[in-house]
């Protein structure tokens, strides 16, 4: 191990500390393109730079308004005038001297006209503040080149959000609270045999008290089972007498009153999760259900070709368990009992992956790849995370918008509230059709907002009727929204370009589960929701 | 804006006009229109703007990171006159997401470093920076905020904050003068979590109210440390806690520095050593530096969200906008993007805010100890280290004091006497004073026999 730290590590330590090195360098390998250098997506790409993204490219057409500089930290206002992509490049460029800036002082209509794959080079796109036909343009083309899309908006104080990207797999989910994986109601072998070598009802007290709760519960679970026709404690009533055993094991002192055995107390406290069967999720198994799994081919990505070797390895050795996955937590125990238990499931888990391996190896094999096409680790990490793999698939832009596809029961549903954060994206696309029509957003200067006020309520209305949505929009933030007239104030701006940020690396380092597929931020009252349109 | 035209001629420094057509346009429109979602108290006006630019004063505590995301944030929503406090210098460590310092910077003050920047980056801004810690400040400095902007790293200094905005309220007759409130907006962040709330001292639930939302941090138990270690971060507890005041690698006297890589490099390879013992596998340069500063990872984006959910009330409040969180809202983008709004609630009897004078029973046998272990332990309490002061035959006497050596040694024996035995009578007031709070915390002490 370095004793002395680079200085990229020393910089990056405390976001190390979340995605790990493997995380950095997906990362660091990483090239996002942006467009339009807007408040909002300055900010976003500020919380790429920071972390030591690879490159960004910033398309843009404009140049530097006025307007721009005042809301926008990357932007002076010496370069009023000047070419927007290449003003925000230097000052963004300027945070972090790993990152490689680039930018192209071209408007995304025209290099979709006359350079579409452009854009296929780029490991995901973030296209900021775009009108909806630049917007469902682009979207095709990165849709059928499968590069990731994310749609970002500030308008007055709505945020918004759209994730578009066809599959992907997260095996990293790293999830807040997970079950442990102990396999006490079906010890394998190895574990069943280091239970037996305890015998507590002969034990020295200072090994009582520091024998691991897991072998506690283990050895008065083999009671029970004996005296319940092998059943498991089921309901609470069941748990509760199991409870009691637990108490009654407890040594006592010579007055009959129990010692102090927090191992014990540990192990009453964890009857709850530690009883219960071991399965899996039915996430999981809609996982190993799909087609992905069903058909490997030498384009499967190892993601399926490595559950598919799982869902073998559930069906024949693991019978219809996952393996292993080799972690329990701390508890109280002297370290040799601790660390003996702990390596029992280690080495099964180690054992079950190396089956795994060999079960990845003939798939490789049947598709005419080289075992090395996975990596060992790969495997492992894989097999550690079996319980929490994830799949995001996010609808298109094509579906989302076709009066044939559109998620009806969503909007219809989400608007029996009609202060629900689905009001603010009909208002969105409302006043999208208010920019095709009138060639401008509405609000923007102040003698137009009393007007526009019926203008925009004209679009909503064609909006709800075009869909066929018999859905109430409030007339309160059909004015809000005339009134904000298109402005990106910064701190709405700096919360999407957090959050978008944020997104942006889960879909890139794989670690994290990011949204599906759509986020509304409503500022005003600070609350946001995830709808899947 | 015609093409063409020269940007205006920007002068640096406070009050000077240096604005240019457009530049607060993003702001404008919110203050100068009417809106169906305003404050009751909202009146569209062109002078909105220069309450904000010429008058407003905020107060940014903290400019590490979210502090510096506070910073530009208020500057580019129209605040010139901030000042930001900080106390700690410049690392390395900091540049991953507090973005108005540089390499070049490490080892300057913080809080000088960013007012720097930001004066710079936005013309006509003026914050003034104070390379301090915020206890060597006085009411009459704080008097002077609109508002108070926290992002802090620490639960005791939220809670001086705290108590030093109580103490400035004003009560004629029982009732609360609301020209002595100065809310306080309070951020915090930890990987990927985060939260933000308004407070309105006095009137709202304050830090204090809501204590039992701070898990208390988890020490391990000495037995473990001492001769049970089961994972890597009981090996590196055992070699900063036993080991280090043991062998003094670095001589008399010489403290654990988390911040010198020679101190750490020592512990890494002791941690190892003990580990080997154990057969315990883990040990990394990385973990051994976590344990022993305590760190918590951090990125930039969580900074970001907070930070601007902080700053969009401190303008809501600023220009009545639009009504202010009420009060409480928390974040998460683990899994996806979460957040949750709702209204945290006061305590009746909050030791901070409540007016309500603060009760002690104990039994006239307990031992001062008792009382000791009652105001670090009792969650709505957790103070660190308080000291007690009672009044006795007309005198102010301490009964114990942590906090300075010779009093301690002085008064430790007290811990062991009994509440009688020190002459303490039922319904007699304790003075406590501790880092959690400015002013002392008055108990009414009730002796049962």
């Amino acid at each position: 191990m370095a004793a002395t730290k680079t200085s990229k590590e020393q910089k990056y330590d405390r976001q190390l500390r979340l995605w790990g090195d493997h995380g950095q360098e997906s990362l660091e390998n990483a090239h996002v393109c942006l467009i339009n250098a807007t408040a909002t997506g300055t900010e976003i790409l500020k919380n790429l730079v920071l972390p030591g993204i690879g490159a960004f490219t910033i398309v843009d057409g404009h140049k530097v308004s006025g307007e721009d500089v005042g809301n926008n930290f990357f932007l002076s206002n010496n370069s009023i005038g000047k070419n927007r992509a290449q003003s925000a490049t230097e000052l963004l460029q300027e945070l972090n001297t790993d990152v490689s800036g680039n930018f192209v002082e071209e408007a995304p209509d025209k290099l979709l006209d006359n350079d579409p794959e452009f854009f296929h080079r780029f490991s995901l796109v973030v296209g900021v503040q775009l009108p909806e036909s630049t917007c469902l343009r682009l979207g095709a083309v990165l849709w059928n080149a499968s590069v990731p899309f994310l749609v970002c908006r500030t308008y007055g104080l709505t945020g918004y959000m759209r994730l578009v990207v066809r599959e992907h797999t997260v095996v990293e989910s790293h999830p807040d609270n997970m079950l442990e994986d102990l396999r006490l109601d079906q010890p394998f072998p190895e574990l069943k045999k280091h239970i037996e070598s305890y015998d507590l009802d002969n034990m020295e007290k200072k090994d009582h008290s520091h024998t691991p709760w897991i072998i506690v519960i283990a050895k008065h679970l083999e009671k029970w089972r004996s005296e319940h026709d092998s059943q498991l404690p089921k309901n609470y009533k069941e748990k509760e007498a199991f409870r009691e055993l637990l108490r009654q094991g407890i040594l006592k002192k010579d007055n009959g009153v129990p010692e102090d055995e927090e191992n014990f107390d540990e192990a009453i406290k964890n009857v709850n999760t530690a009883l219960n069967p071991t399965k899996i999720s039915s996430a999981v198994k809609d996982l190993f259900n799909g087609e992905q799994c069903n058909n490997i081919t030498a384009q499967t990505p190892s993601f399926w070709v490595i559950a598919r070797a799982v869902r073998e390895f559930v069906r024949e050795e693991g019978r219809g368990c996952l393996p292993v996955r080799g972690t329990i937590p701390d508890m109280i125990a002297d370290s040799q009992k601790f660390i003996k238990l702990q390596n029992i499931y280690r080495e099964k888990a180690m054992q079950d992956a190396a089956v795994v391996s060999k079960h990845v190896e003939s798939l490789l094999q049947s598709v005419g790849k080289p075992t090395e096409s996975i990596a060992e680790q790969e495997i492992k990490l894989f097999c550690k995370n079996a319980a929490f793999l994830r799949v995001v698939r996010c609808r298109s832009l094509a579906e989302e918008y076709s009066a044939e596809t559109f998620n009806r029961d969503e909007i219809t549903s989400c608007m029996d509230n009609p202060d629900s954060e689905m009001v603010l994206y009909l208002l969105l696309r409302s006043i999208d059709r208010f920019y095709q029509q009138h060639s401008r957003y509405p609000g923007v200067y102040n003698y137009q907002v009393e007007d526009d006020i019926s203008k925009l309520k004209v679009c909503v209305n064609s909006l709800l009727q075009e869909y066929g949505l018999s859905v109430s929009v409030k007339d309160d933030y059909v004015h809000e929204f005339c009134r904000c007239g298109a402005a990106e104030p910064h701190t709405v701006a700096a919360f999407l370009g957090g959050s978008a940020a944020q997104e942006v690396i889960k879909v890139i380092t794989r670690q994290f589960v990011p949204f599906n597929n759509t986020f509304i931020y409503n500022a005003m009252a600070q609350t946001s929701a995830t709808l899947q349109l | 804006m015609a093409e063409g035209d020269e940007p205006m001629v920007v002068n640096g420094g406070s009050g000077d006009q240096c604005d240019w057509d457009g530049r607060w346009d993003h702001v404008t429109k919110f203050l100068e229109r009417p809106g169906p979602f305003t404050h009751p108290d909202f009146e569209p006006s062109t002078e909105a703007l220069q309450f904000l630019l010429d008058t407003c004063k905020i107060l940014v505590i903290g400019a590490g990171g979210l502090g510096c995301e506070l910073l530009k944030d208020l500057a580019l929503s129209g605040f010139r006159h901030i000042h930001v406090v900080d106390m700690d210098t410049i690392d390395v460590s900091n540049l991953n997401r507090q973005f108005l310092f540089r390499p070049k910077d490490v080892g300057r003050p913080k809080a000088d470093v960013a007012a720097d920047f930001i004066n710079i980056r936005v013309p006509g801004c003026c914050v003034v920076p104070h390379f301090t810690k915020i206890q060597d400040f006085d009411e009459a400095f704080y008097r002077q905020f609109h508002i108070i902007v926290c992002g802090l790293d620490s639960i005791i200094a939220r809670r001086w904050m705290n108590g030093m905005l109580m103490s400035l309220l004003v009560y004629e007759d029982g009732n609360l003068d609301p020209s002595s409130i100065i809310p306080l907006i309070d951020g915090g962040t930890e990987g990927f979590k985060g939260n933000a709330r308004v407070i309105l001292p006095g009137m709202t639930a304050c830090i204090d109210c809501t204590l039992e939302l701070y898990p208390p941090q988890i020490n391990f138990p000495m037995c473990t440390i001492a001769s049970m270690p089961r994972l890597p971060e009981h090996c590196v507890e055992y070699v900063r806690v036993l080991l280090w005041p043991k062998e003094k690698p670095f001589g008399d006297g010489v403290g654990l520095d988390g911040d010198d890589p020679e101190h750490i490099q020592w512990v890494f390879v002791k941690s190892q050593e003990r580990a080997a013992e154990y057969s315990i596998t883990g040990v990394t340069y990385r973990l051994t530096q976590g344990v022993v500063k305590r760190i918590i990872p951090a990125v930039a984006s969580t900074n970001a969200v907070i930070a601007a959910c902080c700053a969009t009330e401190v303008f809501k409040i600023a220009s009545s906008a639009y009504i202010p969180l009420n009060n409480y809202l928390v974040f998460n983008d683990v899994d996806g993007l979460y957040t949750c709004t709702f209204e945290a609630e006061r305590k009746e009897n909050c030791s901070a805010c409540s007016q309500v004078p603060q009760d002690l029973q104990f039994p006239s046998c307990a031992k001062l100890q008792e009382v000791l272990d009652y105001l670090t332990e009792s969650p709505s309490l957790q103070m660190k280290s308080p000291a007690i002061t009672a009044t006795l035959e007309g005198k102010n006497r301490t009964l114990y004091l942590q906090t300075v050596v010779s009093i301690e040694e002085r008064t430790r024996q007290n811990l062991s006497k009994t509440l009688k035995e020190l002459g303490l009578s039922d319904g007699q007031e304790l003075a406590v004073a501790d880092v959690t709070t400015p002013q002392t915390v008055l108990f009414k002490l009730h002796l049962s026999s």
